[in-house]
Order: structure tokens, then C-alpha cells, then sequence
């Protein structure tokens, strides 16, 4: 069985980004970048599989700028063993990278996709629903547990108010949540066998989509940001304050 | 043209979160139908048609909606939205699961997590955490929406007359089957409903200490929430998640206990009305965004606030 994973470049999660002047966008400039957090999730479930004996193949793509090449990296070094880098400068909305994922599966044919719930910098949460949509795959989201049973798929989901599982027909698509497993660091040898893995490159008219955004952006904002607070020296003072000055005990 | 409502309901009642999203469909322009479909799920329908500001309830009541899965409500969607200019769901994780699969069938774009309506195309959507708001503007036929609860007061629930009208099913390509369920059983308000919320972090130590939050919540009637630190380490079930990625909550009261603040927890909780922090280290970022800031060991001043609050 072959697994493809979509892996994206974004903003490291530890840095908080800082909107424009201009109101066009947040600075990424001179910012840290990495594998978005889901996606490393993606990586490390991939290969268990693959260590587990039920994959024999783990391929990670990206999609964008050239540096896209290094998060290609990071998978390969954990451990995937080929990247596929769709090259271009556009800015790709969920839609378009579903559909260029699309055109990769309708090549590759794998039994299985794992890609993350969300990335953490447009927060869409829907590349892997689009994707699973318009290949006709069923979809197991926001997985917390993933068991390959032959021809089918088992994820357990969650969901508001509890968990769910449902059994998906192969070939599927799973979408990771925090709790599905702890990705595992690479290696220093693994990260130089990495360097001799092979990165295909390809392009979006290579693929014949058309990856032309469907949002417009009007205007990036910061927030209203919260008056500074009090601090209180008691509990009896927090409450007194809670109920007399805020009213919002009784 | 009219807009179309996905609606969420569990034993014969409307959720809250459906209320929130008629609000937003409500500001779009044109008449608000709701969509409910699941199985002997007229009350649910007949609620529904009680919901202030609806037109019509569309009712597809059918064993293949039994279960919420995405294949079979997906298509259900896909076979009525071309009707309508929008078509709106919560961003609960029902929503989230089902309505970008209906999207995509339709080839459109779907925006994400609206906390404001600008215009019948023109939305405002928190991104990065919401450290920044960007206004988008659709440029597709139909408007496919997940609607973030905290940005819209809710709709009344009673008031409403709607006609009700039978759906037509659509096929169920029948590629998943719901195997189980485990529900949290909980008497607490729900985390998103809630009034006052009580979080406990990573700084609580351990599942059996959240009984020191469960006591402080139960005086003040609140929910229990819990940052991510204390969902991973295993202290409680994932349900009670509030964050970037979890539950985003805007109660009237918010009171962090052992929390320290990481920018993905805020993300979940900073439009709170007020927010009140207990951490016993002074430098924690939660202060930051505290009005209300306690610094004291945790184990010391929850016992001494449940007391204070029987007083």
C-alpha cells in the first residue's frame, strides 16, 4: 500500500505574526518557518504504517515557493522515502490544492492520503475534505486513532462532544488531530540519507489546474486588543472583583 | 435568492450553534431555510421551524442520515444548493466535517469561520490564530460558509413559524459506515453555550486534581474547559479542548487556572468578556490578556475560592 502525504511550509508555530502597515497581508519576513504542525502528524502516522509492515511506500508533497523543498525535507528526513514538489509562486486557496493533490493521486493511485486537520496560518480547515470530495473517497477527519483492517479503514474521530468511529472503504482519506500520535525528531544520519532522497518537481500547468484564488483578500486587520488587567493580592479580592466590579457572578 | 442553513440537532432539539449561523445567514439578505436531515428527526424539524427569522425548514428524514457522516450529507447539500446564493453551516466540528466536502462538489471556495458579514460576498475570518482578521471577498455563484459561533448573538429560538417541507434524499455513495459513538456524559453546560467557563493547564498536575476546578465550576454553574497541555497529558477527554484548533469560546466569564497562555489557547478564549487568570508564575503570558490576575499556587486557591463562593 502506498500513503501520500501533503506536507505545508507555514509559519513556525511559535511565532506570533505581525499585520501589515499596509493592511496587505502579516510580515513574514526574516520569520521562522516550518512543517505545519498537523502535517508532521501526517508524516509520523505514514510511517508507522510503513513500520508496521501495512504500507510499503510513504511519498510527501508540497505545494509553493521553492522553499517548499525544505519542508520535503523534514518529511524525508523522519523518514518518507520520495518527495513531490508542485513548484509556484501563486498564492494556492484550499480548492486549488485539493485539486492539485488530486491530479498527483490520480497518478500515484495511493490506497491512502493523510494530510492535517488544519494548517495553522490560514486556519481553513478543508484542503483534506475537498480532496476526499473530488477523488469520490470517503473521509475520516480530525483522527485521533487509525487502524488499517484489509480493505478498509477505521478512524476514530474527534468530535465536540466526545469521540467517533467510523469505517471508512479503501482507498481514503484521513485528516489528523493532535491526539493520533507524538511525531518523532529526525535524526542527524537521517537527515543525510534525506539529501540523496528524490524530489520530483512539477508545476501546476504541468498538472492542468487552474490554481487561480477564488477569495479575494479585501484587507488583513489586528484584532482589538484586550485592555491591560489588574492584578489582585487574594481570592477573596478576585471574587469581591468578579462580582461587584465586573458583575459577572452573582 | 434565499440561503440555506445546515442545521445541527440531537434528540428533537436545535442546537445553540444553529441559532448563531441563522444569525449570520440572517445578514446575507433573502429568506433563511434550514436544512435539518437525520432520521425520525421531525421534532427536530418542527424546532427548527420555530427559530426566529426562518422561512422554510427543508426535512430529509431518512435512515441514511441516521448518522452524521459526510458522504451522504454532502450530497444531500449538493443536490439542493443550487438554489441558493449561500449555503451556511456551524464551524462546529459537524460543520467543519461536512460542509468544505459539499464545496468542493460544487466547485466553489469555501470561507472558513466567519465572525462577521460584510456584505452578501464579503466576510471577515480570523486567521493565524486570530493575531490578525483578514476581509475576504467570494468571487463564486454560491457562498459555502462555517459560521464561528462568538462572532453573532444567536437568534431567538421561539417566535418563528417556517413551513415545513419534505427534501428529496439524495444518493449515499455509501463509502463509510458509522461504527461508534463515545459521548462525554457531563450535567455542565456545553463549552461553547456556556456562561462561565473554569480551564485548568498543564499547571493542574493531574485528571484526578481537575475535581478542585469541577468544584469551583459547579458553584458558578460553568463549564470545564482545558488547555492542550492537559488534553495531551491525559487529564481529560479532548472535548474540553479551547483553542486554535479546539473549541473557540466567548463566555461571559473566562477563568484560567494553571493555564499559561500559549498563543493557540488564546486563540480560543481572548474574546471573552472577562477573563480571569490564577498562575503562579507571575511572568505567565495568560496575564497578559487577564483582567483579573491572581498569582498563588493553585492547589491553595481553588479550595479557597470554591469556599468563598459558598459564602
Amino acid at each position: 500500500m502506498k500513503v501520500l502525504v501533503a506536507v505545508k511550509r507555514v509559519v513556525d508555530f511559535n511565532v506570533k505574526v505581525r499585520v501589515k502597515a499596509d493592511g496587505t497581508g502579516v510580515d513574514t519576513a526574516n520569520v521562522k518557518f516550518s512543517m505545519n504542525p498537523f502535517d508532521e502528524i501526517a508524516v509520523e502516522e505514514a510511517l508507522r504504517l510503513k513500520e508496521s509492515g501495512k504500507a510499503t511506500e510513504v511519498v510527501a508533497v508540497s505545494l509553493g515557493v521553492q522553499q517548499c523543498q525544505e519542508t520535503i525535507r523534514t518529511a524525508l528526513a523522519m523518514g518518507a522515502d520520495r518527495g513531490i514538489h508542485v513548484q509556484t509562486d501563486e498564492e494556492l486557496q484550499p480548492l486549488a490544492v485539493a485539486k492539485l493533490l488530486k491530479a498527483i493521486a490520480d497518478k500515484e493511485q495511493p490506497q491512502l492520503i493523510i494530510v492535517g486537520k488544519q494548517a495553522i496560518d490560514d486556519d481553513s480547515n478543508q484542503t483534506g475534505q475537498m480532496l476526499a470530495a473530488l477523488l469520490g473517497w470517503p473521509q475520516g477527519t480530525f483522527a485521533s486513532k487509525l487502524v488499517i483492517n484489509g480493505d478498509r479503514a477505521e478512524v476514530t474521530r474527534e468530535i465536540d462532544g466526545g469521540l467517533e468511529t467510523v469505517s471508512l472503504a479503501m482507498p481514503a482519506l484521513v485528516t489528523t488531530d493532535l491526539r493520533l500520535n507524538e511525531p518523532r525528531y529526525a535524526s542527524l544520519p537521517n537527515i543525510m540519507k534525506a539529501k540523496k532522497k528524490p524530489i520530483e518537481a512539477t508545476t501546476p500547468a504541468d498538472l492542468g489546474v487552474d490554481v487561480k484564488p477564488r477569495l479575494i483578500l479585501v484587507k488583513v486587520e489586528e484584532p482589538a486588543k484586550r485592555k491591560s488587567g489588574v492584578k489582585v493580592k487574594t481570592v477573596a479580592e478576585l471574587v469581591d472583583k468578579l462580582k461587584n466590579e465586573a458583575k459577572v457572578i452573582p | 435568492m434565499s440561503v440555506l442553513v445546515l442545521a445541527e440537532h440531537s434528540h428533537g432539539k436545535v442546537l445553540p450553534a444553529t441559532l448563531t449561523t441563522v444569525a449570520a445567514a440572517t445578514k446575507l439578505g433573502g429568506d433563511v431555510h434550514v436544512l435539518v436531515a437525520g432520521a425520525d428527526c421531525k421534532p427536530a424539524a418542527e424546532a427548527a421551524a420555530k427559530i426566529a427569522g426562518v422561512a422554510k425548514v427543508l426535512l430529509a428524514d431518512d435512515a441514511r442520515y441516521a448518522e452524521p457522516l459526510a458522504e451522504p450529507y454532502a450530497a444531500l447539500i449538493v443536490s439542493l444548493a443550487e438554489s441558493y446564493a449561500a449555503v451556511l453551516a456551524a464551524s462546529t466540528t459537524f460543520g467543519k466535517n461536512v460542509l468544505p466536502r459539499a464545496a468542493a462538489l460544487l466547485d466553489v471556495a469555501q470561507i472558513s469561520d466567519i465572525v462577521a458579514v460584510v456584505g452578501p460576498d464579503t466576510f471577515v475570518r480570523p486567521i493565524y490564530a486570530g493575531n490578525a482578521l483578514a476581509t475576504v471577498k467570494s468571487t463564486d455563484a454560491i457562498k459555502v460558509i462555517t459560521v464561528r459561533g462568538t462572532g453573532f448573538e444567536p437568534v431567538k429560538a421561539e417566535g418563528g413559524s417556517a413551513a415545513i417541507e419534505n427534501a428529496t434524499s439524495a444518493d449515499d455513495p455509501g463509502l463509510s459506515k458509522f461504527v461508534s459513538r463515545q459521548e462525554s456524559k457531563t450535567e455542565r453546560p456545553e463549552l461553547t453555550a456556556a456562561r462561565v467557563i473554569v480551564s485548568g493547564g498543564r499547571g493542574m498536575g493531574s485528571g484526578d486534581n481537575f475535581k478542585l476546578i469541577e468544584a469551583v465550576a459547579d458553584k458558578l454553574g460553568a463549564a470545564v474547559g482545558a488547555s492542550r497541555a492537559a488534553v495531551d497529558a491525559g487529564f481529560v477527554p479532548n472535548d474540553l479542548q479551547v483553542g486554535q484548533t479546539g473549541k473557540i469560546v466567548a463566555p461571559e466569564l473566562y477563568l484560567a487556572v494553571g493555564i499559561s497562555g500559549a498563543i493557540q489557547h488564546l486563540a480560543g478564549m481572548k474574546d471573552s468578556k472577562v477573563i480571569a487568570a490564577i498562575n503562579k508564575d507571575e511572568e505567565a503570558p495568560i496575564f497578559q490578556v487577564a483582567d483579573y490576575g491572581l498569582v498563588a499556587d493553585l492547589f491553595q486557591a481553588l479550595p479557597e475560592l470554591a469556599a468563598e463562593l459558598s459564602k
